[in-house]
């Protein structure tokens, strides 16, 4: 026979205050789990964004980021040969790219910070079609020009569509803005790979990487058995999309397990206001549930009915806290990401699995700080409960 | 103090209820440490670099080297101690995962101006005797089992190819916060088996007779190398640790908000409880003002068994967090330092006996404005 539902929710009523402070401490918790969780999940999807399937990435042997390989252009002329490569018009789409780094100030901070300056091959947005023009218009080849990411101009200073800044002893030209799909390429500034190799003074027929388009997918392996047969090419041969999955390994590490302990420390926190919370319900009542016993309600009711509340708590505490977290949805942050040795800019990205991740963890908390006072509420004798009144 | 019986029968009335409670104060600092050395360990433990040390990279970025001639010209610049070149060497040991700073040092120097990161002369004369030979920080040797005389492969992605290296010794300073890490190897090996870049270096540290030159200095440096094709950019070291930093983002921002949360979270709680057991407690209280304790009493023995609960609970938990940086960074070492600072343990316990204050406060009033004629009739 069970206790009617409400009772539960009448006697929470009763004694909301208690109830609110149980509910606001699992939301609280389940809140930063969320947060911590939508943090690694947008660095790791901003990285693997992009990638491309259709897209290879080439490297000198034993590089481990792009920053320190290096690829000469009789290198990126044989790629170009082999097979399976897309082409346009008969031109291979490749695009051989040195990357660099410069120093701007961040808009937030106003300290300094590493931008990823990448030089690029004219037919780029043929090669990475993810990547479209939405501001402006794409830089002339060999002029002192560069096409920005849409997170640019917000995150660093002096660089906006239409104005002329200094780096690297050049003055460049801002004239377009790109939108790369919230991908690592929204925080980098583009320009001739020419000009740019050029103006750093480097060998003008040296790159560190060159991206290949595939006509499909399923050529991956045809391509790299080829270039790896070749005897002419010592280069490295990898999935554009595995390659930047690995960029994101450390930090994504690092969040997971910092987070991972503020979260474990919060829940052992949650459960023992929980459990306390739950407690002095118990106990409070004492009289009430003896009643119900003496009336016949047996005791696995009991501890249904205080198991049902706990649960209730714990599923409003996670409803709350999902929804306080859900506006951080899309907030842009940045990092420094060690393993490239730049700066980049990425968003929260809190995904309906998240969200039903935090409420699971939230009935879990309820779960373990509910079940004992249940527990102890069902053993306690009739008779003693009634006469200590 | 005589009184501190009755508070301590108080709490034994309900076990488990104190265990608990006591259980949610202990976590709370406990989060409150480990959020503390968090931001320790972001770079929130600057102040041991000092402010007398200057940092000269190329202008465009960290990346793009300096000549090596610049060395002479800084070192005749008045006011300049020492100066010291290093460059990076990226050195990855078995897997990227396993990440430190390796870099090339200048033997003759480095101990001049980094002397907090200290060698016994002995492990110094073998560095300087091996060509091969590296220095490599505390923290890093203990990561990775390596001691002095161990033969260490090192892959180079920017120079090519796998270098192997003796540790000739290991550098240590038991002062905390300082970076036991990096991994030294003798300049003139690196440029010896390099093919590009040779007479080269990364960046100039600069050690100056007094902090007080040092805005003067960094606007010589600079002014110095303009209009050359290696232009400057000098900053105080701390500076440069501190903008390198902020690039990892605004973790203080993070800390603070998780904290709040906390804090309220557990304010509630507490609150609550005392409440709980106030109200339970009325009859009793109301008796002992009938028999003649004032006012002011109740009120302060509520209060003061409020403040017992966050003090132990409070020192259980700040114990367990410095328990915890004993045990070592979780993260396998891409922290940079994983340490908690007496302040910070004050700092948690004072917390701790405020929100112990909050919680005690409305329940010990109104146990102070409880009418005993009330009180005792609904007993």
């Amino acid at each position: 026979m069970a206790i009617p539902i409400v009772y539960n929710l009448r006697s929470m009523r009763a004694r909301w205050l208690t109830a609110v402070a149980a509910v606001l401490g699992i939301a609280g918790t389940v809140g930063v789990f969320v947060a911590m969780l939508a943090l690694a999940h947008g660095f790791k999807a901003t990285l693997v964004n992009s990638g491309s399937p259709e897209n290879v990435l080439i490297r000198r042997a034993g590089s481990s980021a792009e920053l320190d390989g290096s690829v000469s252009l009789d290198q990126v002329q044989a790629v170009e040969n082999e097979p399976g490569v897309a082409r346009e018009g008969g031109k291979p789409l490749v695009s051989p790219e040195a990357v660099m780094i410069a120093g701007f100030n961040l808009k937030e901070t106003g300290t300094n910070a590493n931008v990823q300056i990448r030089g690029v091959s004219p037919i780029v947005l043929k090669v990475r079609p993810n990547v479209k023009m939405i501001a402006g218009r794409f830089f002339e080849p060999g002029l002192a020009e560069l096409v920005i990411g849409k997170n640019v101009t917000s995150t660093y200073e002096g660089l906006e569509l239409g104005k002329t800044i200094a780096f690297g002893g050049q003055t460049w030209t801002v004239v377009g803005v790109f939108d790369a799909g919230g991908s690592a390429f929204d925080s980098e500034v583009w320009a001739d790979s020419h000009v740019l190799n050029q103006v750093y003074k480097r060998p003008e027929n040296l790159y560190q990487s060159a991206t290949v388009r595939l006509a499909s997918k399923g050529d991956f392996n045809s391509f790299k058995d080829a270039v790896t047969a070749d005897p002419k090419l010592t280069v490295q041969v990898d999935h554009e999309v595995e390659y930047y999955a690995r960029q994101s390994q450390v930090l994504t590490q690092l969040i997971t397990i910092l987070g991972g302990l503020v979260v474990l420390i919060m829940g052992v926190g949650a459960v023992i206001g929980a459990l306390n919370t739950m407690y002095a319900l118990v106990s409070e009542r004492s009289r009430e549930i003896a009643t119900m016993r003496a009336i016949g309600f047996p005791a696995t009711s009991i501890v249904l009915s205080f198991l049902f509340e706990a649960l209730v708590i714990a599923f409003i505490g996670g409803l709350i806290g999902c929804l306080c977290v859900l506006r951080l949805n899309g907030y842009t942050t940045g990092t420094m990401n060690m393993q490239t040795f730049s700066h980049m800019a990425f968003a929260f990205q809190i995904t309906p699995i998240l969200l039903v991740t935090g409420v699971l963890f939230a009935l879990l908390m309820g779960l373990i700080g509910g079940v004992p006072p249940a527990i102890r509420a069902a053993r306690r004798p009739i008779a003693v409960a009634l006469r200590e009144l | 103090m005589k009184y501190l019986p009755l508070i301590f029968a108080n709490l034994r009335r309900k076990k488990l209820r104190t265990v608990l409670t006591i259980g949610s104060f202990a976590v709370a600092v406990f989060l409150f440490g480990f959020l503390a050395i968090i931001h320790g360990a972001f770079g929130g433990n600057l102040d041991v670099i000092g402010v007398d040390r200057l940092m000269v990279i190329n202008k465009v970025s960290i990346i793009q080297p300096l000549p090596l001639s610049y060395k002479s010209q800084i070192e005749r610049i008045p006011g300049v101690k020492y100066v010291t070149a290093q460059t990076w060497f990226g050195g990855i040991y078995q897997d990227p995962k396993n990440f430190f700073a390796s870099f090339a040092v200048d033997p003759d120097t480095q101990r001049l101006v980094f002397p907090e990161l200290a060698v016994t002369d002995e492990e110094w004369k073998a560095f300087l005797d091996d060509r091969e030979g590296a220095i490599v920080g505390a923290r890093t040797a203990k990561r990775f089992g390596w001691k002095v005389g161990d033969r260490i492969p090192l892959q180079a992605p920017i120079y090519g190819g796998t270098w192997e290296f003796n540790i000739r010794g290991i550098y240590n300073n038991p002062k905390d916060g300082v970076d036991l890490t990096q991994f030294w190897l003798h300049d003139k090996y690196l440029d010896e088996r390099r093919d590009f870049g040779k007479g080269q270096i990364g960046w100039y540290t600069v050690s100056l007779s007094s902090p007080d030159d040092a805005t003067r200095i960094i606007k010589v440096i600079d002014d110095q190398f303009a209009n050359s094709p290696f232009e400057t950019k000098t900053e105080t070291l701390a500076a440069m640790t501190a903008s390198w930093v902020k690039q990892a983002g605004n973790i203080e921002f993070l800390i603070l908000a998780i904290g709040g949360v906390v804090f309220f979270t557990l304010l509630l709680v507490t609150g609550n409880t005392m409440a709980l057991s106030v109200r339970e407690r009325m009859a009793e209280l109301a008796v002992m003002k009938a028999v003649g304790f004032s006012n002011r009493f109740v009120l302060l023995i509520v209060l003061a068994e409020s403040l017992v609960i966050a003090v132990i609970g409070g020192t259980i938990g700040i114990l367990l967090a410095k328990l915890m940086t004993l045990g070592g960074d979780p993260t396998g070492g891409i922290l940079y330092s994983f340490i908690l600072p007496v302040s910070a343990m004050l700092l948690g316990l004072v917390a701790a006996l405020a929100i112990g204050m909050m919680a005690g406060i409305i329940p010990a009033t109104n146990a102070m404005r409880l009418r005993v004629v009330d009180a005792l009739r609904r007993a």
